[in-house]
């Protein structure tokens, strides 16, 4: 939309008129070019250059060498460090762990958030309260989180298994026994992170037109019709959105994992964020860690490719 | 986008010619309450089962959120014995007291851990914001070459996860002797594209002429953003602010990555990684957590309009 601009010399100090008729139709807020735009620019780029590109550049350089922590020489090892990751069980196994882990917590982040904002975007009393108790978790520090629910899942003294305990149930080991421990870090996920997606829905929801239910009310559809055939197809493109911000969020799980069972027991909750961690920081092996997050940033990518893809077929 | 009762929660509709404030309000308030309950039978029918049934949910999911903080709050205010006895007690035998939180205290670390993350996060905020807004207005308003292209990059860069990235920049605060620092926490944080795709949204939709009478007048475009449009800006900057603050706040992986020393930690990395000396103690633990708790609960009381705003109508998170 902005190419006729171009046309007009830069720092013309006096604009034709016709050119400024034609900027305005151009979308009105071109001015003619100058060089302050580079000004304003500066210190962004600057950060953005030093801080996003570079290391870009340079993981990806490391990624082709054995650099590591501990020796300052490094030799250029080509992609032998892409192979080795690539045939690494440890490495297959903490990607399928995170794949299990976003499958697991994604659904549920989706399907109870819209529930809680459904409910509290029906005006029902008291507001500020729901909100406030749905969406403070996800103001706590991750160490905060996991701090509580470390106790909570505690064996002998843990409110969960007490509370077991009192109705007469076996006690369960949440984050002891490997088939259990990666669906307790997925409840303590969707407790700490739900009210994200909460807000997402709640702001989406309110801009409903009430005349669509005000005309399906007159044509004596129920309350159980009215949210299957105005708010909810209302709501796909949010859904979607949501979907995929939960989905590429999952994916990049490490904290509460790392605090709550260190990747354990038995590595079943390991994910492959911790995989680069452990071959970087605790392996030193900076070049093979690098070449591990090209591997995981190839997924993140792909993963957004694809829900493009299936939006766009959608649409059309 | 307000609340979910919308047109109301503007807040105190126009006051009447003659009406006292507190008429004003009052009608307010009836106005508000007819709107809920208009919206309440739209979407949950006419009936009163509907809304018995929906109060009943939104209750039982209210009490399994508040139930977790609820118990850490109970626990931190138990003497160690009680908190650690099996089978559960949920009443302590020798009474309430404050006396994890004393010792927490007295330990000392977690107020200068606290105070690490107010730095960190006051310089990553405002950097990002300042760096963020200035770029944002040029994307929007300024004509220059390579400004697609840059733009483009920007957007592009949404994709790349700050998590990738640290092995390399942890190589690189080693190069620059930033590592293990203060600084050397804050600076990798302060590139957000996102915050300048949404800054750069926001600017679009001010009207043009706004500045074009300020240019009349011979302001250059430095004079024009700082006295027109950052003024006219101030919600978009606050909920990016509130954002960027709670994101630097919170973030774990980072701080962890570079910091060594307990005393440039912050307090995710803090209260997460140093661990009582004497083994676990649970109601010291949940003391601590408490009191890491409590900054940013305190900023959301204060901004909790802009904060819900700010989150939800730019899409920005995660974890």
């Amino acid at each position: 939309m902005t190419t006729t601009a171009t046309n007009i010399p830069a720092d013309s100090p006096g604009v034709p008129p016709v050119a400024a008729t034609r900027l305005k139709a151009a979308g009105g807020r071109q001015r003619p070019a100058s060089k302050t735009g580079y000004w304003f620019l500066a210190p962004y780029l600057f950060f953005f250059g030093l801080f996003l590109v570079w290391p870009i550049i340079y993981g990806l350089w490391m990624s082709l060498t054995n650099r590591s922590l501990v020796t300052e020489r490094s030799e250029f090892t080509g992609f032998s460090n892409y192979a080795e990751a690539l045939s690494d069980p440890q490495m297959w196994s903490s990607l399928g762990n995170t794949l299990f882990f976003t499958v697991i917590s994604s659904v549920p982040l989706v399907v109870v958030s819209f529930v809680m904002a459904y409910l509290v975007y029906t005006g029902l009393k008291g507001q500020w309260i729901w909100r406030l108790t749905f969406f403070a978790p996800f103001l706590l520090p991750v160490s905060v989180v996991t701090a509580i629910w470390g106790f909570l899942f505690t064996n002998d003294f843990g409110l969960i298994n007490g509370l077991l305990d009192r109705a007469g149930l076996s006690q369960v080991g949440w984050l002891s026994d490997d088939q259990v421990a990666m669906w307790s870090i997925a409840l303590v996920t969707l407790w700490w992170t739900v009210g994200f997606n909460f807000l997402l829905y709640l702001s989406a929801l309110q801009n409903i037109p009430d005349h669509l239910y005000e005309a399906a009310q007159l044509d004596g559809a129920g309350s159980w019709r009215r949210l299957f055939s105005i708010t909810l197809p209302m709501m796909k493109s949010t859904t979607g959105l949501i979907i995929l911000l939960q989905a590429l969020a999952s994916l990049k799980v490490f904290d509460q994992i790392f605090l709550l069972t260190q990747g354990g027991p038995n590595g079943a909750t390991r994910s492959i964020l911790q995989y680069i961690y452990d071959s970087g920081f605790i392996g030193y092996r900076l070049g093979y860690a690098s070449a591990t997050s090209y591997i995981f940033f190839a997924l993140i990518v792909l993963v957004s490719l694809a829900q493009m893809w299936f939006a766009k077929r959608k649409d059309s | 986008m307000a609340t979910a009762t919308a047109p109301a929660a503007t807040p105190a509709a126009p006051t009447a010619p003659g009406g006292s404030p507190a008429d004003g309000r009052a009608r307010a308030r009836a106005q508000k309450k007819r709107e809920a309950e208009h919206l309440r039978s739209l979407t949950l029918g006419p009936g009163r089962k509907g809304r018995v049934a929906a109060y009943l949910v939104v209750a039982v999911l209210a009490a399994l959120w508040a139930l977790p903080l609820a118990w850490a709050v109970l626990s931190s205010f138990k003497a160690e014995a009680d908190v650690s006895a099996a089978p559960l007690k949920f009443w302590p035998d020798s009474g309430w007291t404050a006396e994890a939180y004393r010792s927490v205290l007295a330990a000392g670390d977690i107020p200068l851990w606290i105070w690490n993350s107010v730095l960190v996060s006051t310089i990553v905020t405002v950097i990002t914001v300042t760096i963020s807004a200035l770029a944002a207005y040029a994307f929007s308003r300024q004509k220059f070459r390579g400004r697609k292209w840059l733009f483009g990059l920007t957007v592009a860069a949404i994709m790349v996860p700050p998590q990738i990235l640290i092995v390399p920049l942890f190589d690189q605060m080693i190069a620059l002797r930033l590592s293990d620092t203060l600084l050397g926490v804050a600076l990798p944080q302060v590139v957000m594209p996102l915050m300048v795709i949404v800054m750069k949204n926001f600017f679009d939709q001010i009207p043009v002429e706004l500045e074009e009478a300020a240019r009349l007048d011979g302001a250059g475009d430095f004079r024009v953003f700082f006295a027109v449009v950052l003024p006219l800006s101030r919600s978009i900057i606050t909920a990016v602010s509130i954002f960027v603050f709670i994101s630097a706040w919170n973030n774990f992986l980072w701080p962890f990555i570079v910091t060594n020393s307990p005393e440039i930690m912050t307090i995710p990395v803090g209260l997460g990684t140093v661990k009582n000396a004497y083994g676990v103690q649970y109601a010291s633990e949940m003391a601590s957590a408490m009191i890491g708790a409590l900054p940013l609960l305190i900023v959301f009381m204060l901004f909790q309009r802009h904060i819900i705003r700010g989150f939800a109508t730019s899409g920005m998170g995660g974890q």
